[in-house]
């Protein structure tokens, strides 16, 4: 097994959302992140999907999505040749004693932190999951009180767009 | 509401052989309507609904009002195209809309308020969805300031029947009502057919709008692929050129294609055999001698060996259903495979295709045909073929056995019915053993002229079937094959027959029990039939004659082989009401051949402990029967 990104272009209806990931659950297969936005067109949004399963399986499951009227187009993102991202933002135990020792890891990692208090700072950072998870690992020993994670979002490199009108 | 009014009779239109039938030949008055404009004019979204309904080519709805759909039903009354048919259940509606659409081609449609009236629809949204019928189900719902309150007879119908429709819609805005109808039609029609619910909030229907006709789809997401790739009709043509064991597969989308005219030059083109599945039996005439009739489960000993001996199965809107291949890993071994259906999620799911093709059946057959016969290399002799598929298909005919204890065979009655009414009926089934005997033992030999539940195995489907396919074909004999159990599940709707004036026959294969899974239980839980027993012979509850006559519809009873072809006349003379015929026949009479669940279709079973052995291509397999059914391969 191994995961995959895809990247949906769907038409912005009430129950889209729904329709996709119903279609994903009851033919068994998981999805491991999901992120959905606007595009540069109105009324139609743009789905990220990372969903781990075998190459064969994937192609069923892009032909059943292809299959929801409200899809309009599918592409299968690479990690080589496209840029993705995802967002974290995580709230650190952190008094006087070791906040600038967190403020040195948060800027290794060229992440900010956007809020402060007394004894927490929050941390947000983007990159990939690996970029995001040694991150974390590296906050960790300090004490993390929450976490909130996005789904991926992801883009072809190069010139050329995805289009909905082909 | 009781007073005499004028009402359309219903009309007469032979099968269409359009795909897209719902936007192609129709009979005049529809096609009249549809081309009517209209510039916008008042309307309320009722009105709308139903004028929407009038252009679109709808001539006839199967439904029941309530509170929700109540406003729809007013300007129902006034419309003198669109005939409502008022039905006892919802589920009578919606397979009544199917077997409309089976027998005619055309978008069957069905109606129902909101919350159980709708729900009630789930059955044969569900079953449409997985024969890929089209038909378009109307559903009112609570008004759209009660949505997600738990209002009185709300149902959340769209997210319940996301799974089992090819697509559905809430309405919101009343100005879209004509877009919704266009698009719900032209989806359930075109491609791969399949249904289509729309469901409209009471004050949506009840509100001013605008009417006008007609309206631009919004469908940027759906752009079904009907052509075929010319390389890959090359590809395919080549293979076939090759093959020495050539089976032409044949599923239900050919006959959703109209593509019976093309299979069959395709049949004179490579002269190789044809098997046509539960869902295509019609589509290549059962009297032609390459067809070796149905595969799978319960099909004829030569067209299951046939498949699993092939070297290139040539699969024609056909789906490799668990039902015709058996254990997948064991099934035809040695075969290529040629896959054309118009889906392409079909293709490669179940079976991996050497030559996957995209497109209309009728289109990939006809040019399949073309390619063929442009091709330099001369076609391959397939006289060794033939010798083995014909001495398959002498020494394992289909058959069956006179009941030793004198009772009456159930297979005898169906194939008389099949003998007496001809290939011109219809045959509407029920689910169970008289299904895949009417499947076996009728002689098919047009399109639509057999309707059954094969993906979804509805039981019940038989009776509000065969009476949407006589609303639409009213003219034909429509005979429902119906077991005592699927019988008990909508026969209220004969009443629907008796009142709305649809003289269907209907053929009870009462055998007291419901007999497919008792066969099981015979054959893999050691003779315990636990709940398969009906009383339906041993209390006579019901006594289907009384009933039939206090649905309104002449009762006959047959319970000797002696009487069964006098009765069947009796039947076919009886024009002005529904006649439903007690067959009591015996209870132990078993479907064979049969591939047990699970197993691979090498172990097919001929008849009881007699299985033919193809391992030896030089033996027919008279002497060669392996007398142990093969416990171990028992069904799941």
């Amino acid at each position: 097994m191994s995961t995959h990104t895809l990247s949906v272009l769907v038409e912005d209806k009430p129950g889209v959302l729904a329709r996709i990931s119903g279609l994903f659950s009851r033919r068994g297969y998981n999805i491991q992140s999901l992120a959905v936005g606007p595009t540069e067109e109105q009324g139609i949004s743009r789905m990220t999907i990372c969903v781990s399963v075998d190459e064969f399986p994937l192609e069923q499951v892009t032909k059943q999505l292809n299959k929801l009227v409200n899809v309009i187009k599918i592409v299968e993102l690479e990690p080589a040749t496209s840029v993705q991202r995802e967002l974290v933002m995580l709230k650190v135990r952190a008094d006087a004693t070791v906040r600038s020792q967190v403020l040195e890891v948060t800027q290794m990692f060229r992440a900010k932190v956007v809020d402060v208090a007394p004894d927490a700072v929050t941390v947000e950072a983007t990159g990939t999951a690996d970029k995001l998870s040694a991150l974390r690992r590296m906050l960790e020993p300090y004490g993390i009180r929450e976490i909130v994670q996005s789904g991926m979002v992801a883009l072809a490199r190069g010139p050329r767009a995805i289009a909905a009108n082909r | 509401m009781t007073t005499a009014r004028p009402r359309p009779a219903p009309r007469t239109g032979a099968p269409s052989e359009q795909q897209d039938s719902a936007t192609q030949a129709s009979p005049s008055s529809r096609a009249a309507a549809r081309s009517a404009r209209v510039d916008p004019t008042p309307a309320t979204g009722a009105q709308s609904l139903v004028r929407s309904l009038e252009a679109v080519g709808c001539d006839v709805v199967f439904g029941i009002p309530g509170g929700a759909i109540l406003p729809a039903y007013d300007p129902l009354y006034d419309s003198t195209i669109v005939r409502h048919i008022l039905v006892r259940h919802e589920q009578g509606a919606g397979h009544a809309a199917t077997g409309y659409a089976q027998a005619t081609g055309r978008v069957g449609v069905c109606i129902a308020t909101s919350g159980p009236g709708a729900t009630n629809l789930v059955t044969p949204l569900a079953d449409a969805m997985l024969d890929s019928v089209p038909i378009v189900a109307i559903t009112g719902q609570v008004g759209r300031k009660m949505i997600g309150t738990d209002a009185f007879q709300e149902a959340d119908i769209c997210g319940i029947t996301l799974p089992i429709t090819k697509h559905n819609m809430l309405v919101t805005d009343p100005a879209d009502i004509p877009r919704a109808i266009t698009e719900a039609f032209h989806i359930a029609a075109t491609g791969r057919p399949g249904p289509v619910l729309v469901d409209l909030p009471k004050d949506v229907l009840q509100v001013q709008t605008t009417f006008s006709w007609p309206v631009d789809m919004a469908l940027p997401g759906y752009r079904p692929t009907t052509k075929p790739h010319g390389k890959q009709i090359r590809e395919a043509a080549r293979l076939i050129g090759e093959a020495q064991r050539p089976v032409l597969y044949v599923g239900g989308g050919v006959i959703k294609a109209g593509a019976s005219a093309e299979l069959m030059e395709l049949a004179r083109e490579t002269g190789a055999p044809v098997v046509t599945t539960l869902m295509a039996r019609g589509a290549f005439p059962d009297s032609h001698p390459q067809n070796l009739g149905m595969p799978g489960m319960h099909g004829t000993v030569a067209a299951v060996a046939a498949m699993q001996r092939s070297d290139l199965l040539i699969a024609l809107g056909a789906r490799f259903d668990d039902r015709v291949t058996g254990d997948l890993s064991t099934f035809a071994p040695e075969a290529r495979i040629v896959h054309a259906d118009i889906d392409p999620a079909e293709i490669g799911k179940n079976r991996v295709a050497d030559v996957p093709i995209v497109g209309d059946a009728r289109e990939v057959i006809g040019e399949l045909t073309a390619a063929l016969r442009g091709s330099e290399a001369s076609s391959p002799d397939l006289t060794t073929w033939w010798n083995q598929l014909n001495s398959w298909r002498e020494t394992f005919p289909l058959g069956y056995d006179e009941p030793a204890d004198g009772t009456l065979s159930p297979e005898y009655v169906i194939e008389r019915i099949g003998k007496i009414a001809g290939p011109e009926a219809i045959y509407a089934a029920g689910v169970g053993q008289h299904q895949m005997w009417a499947a076996q033992f009728i002689g098919y030999e047009h399109p639509r002229t057999w309707l059954n539940s094969g993906g979804a195995g509805t039981m019940g489907y038989g009776v509000p079937a065969a009476m949407g396919a006589k609303v639409g074909l009213p003219d034909t004999t429509v005979w429902c094959i119906d077991g005592d159990g699927c019988f008990q599940m909508t026969n209220q709707e004969l009443a629907t027959c008796a009142i709305e004036g649809i003289p269907i026959k209907v053929a009870v294969i009462n055998n007291g029990n419901l007999g497919m899974v008792r066969q099981w239980q015979t054959l893999f839980y050691g003779e315990r039939y636990s709940n398969t027993e009906l009383g339906t012979h041993k209390h006579r509850v019901p006594d289907f004659v009384m009933l039939a006559e206090a649905l309104g519809c002449e009762g006959l009873r047959c319970e000797s082989r002696d009487d069964v072809d006098r009765v069947i006349n009796q039947a076919m003379a009886i024009n002005d009401r529904p006649v439903v015929i007690d067959f009591t026949v015996g209870a132990d009479a078993q479907v064979w051949p049969m591939v047990a669940a699970g197993t691979g279709n090498d172990q097919i079973m001929a008849a009881r402990d007699i299985r033919p052995l193809f391992d030896d291509p030089e033996s027919g397999g008279a002497d060669e029967v392996v007398t142990n059914i093969e416990r171990e391969n028992e069904a799941r």
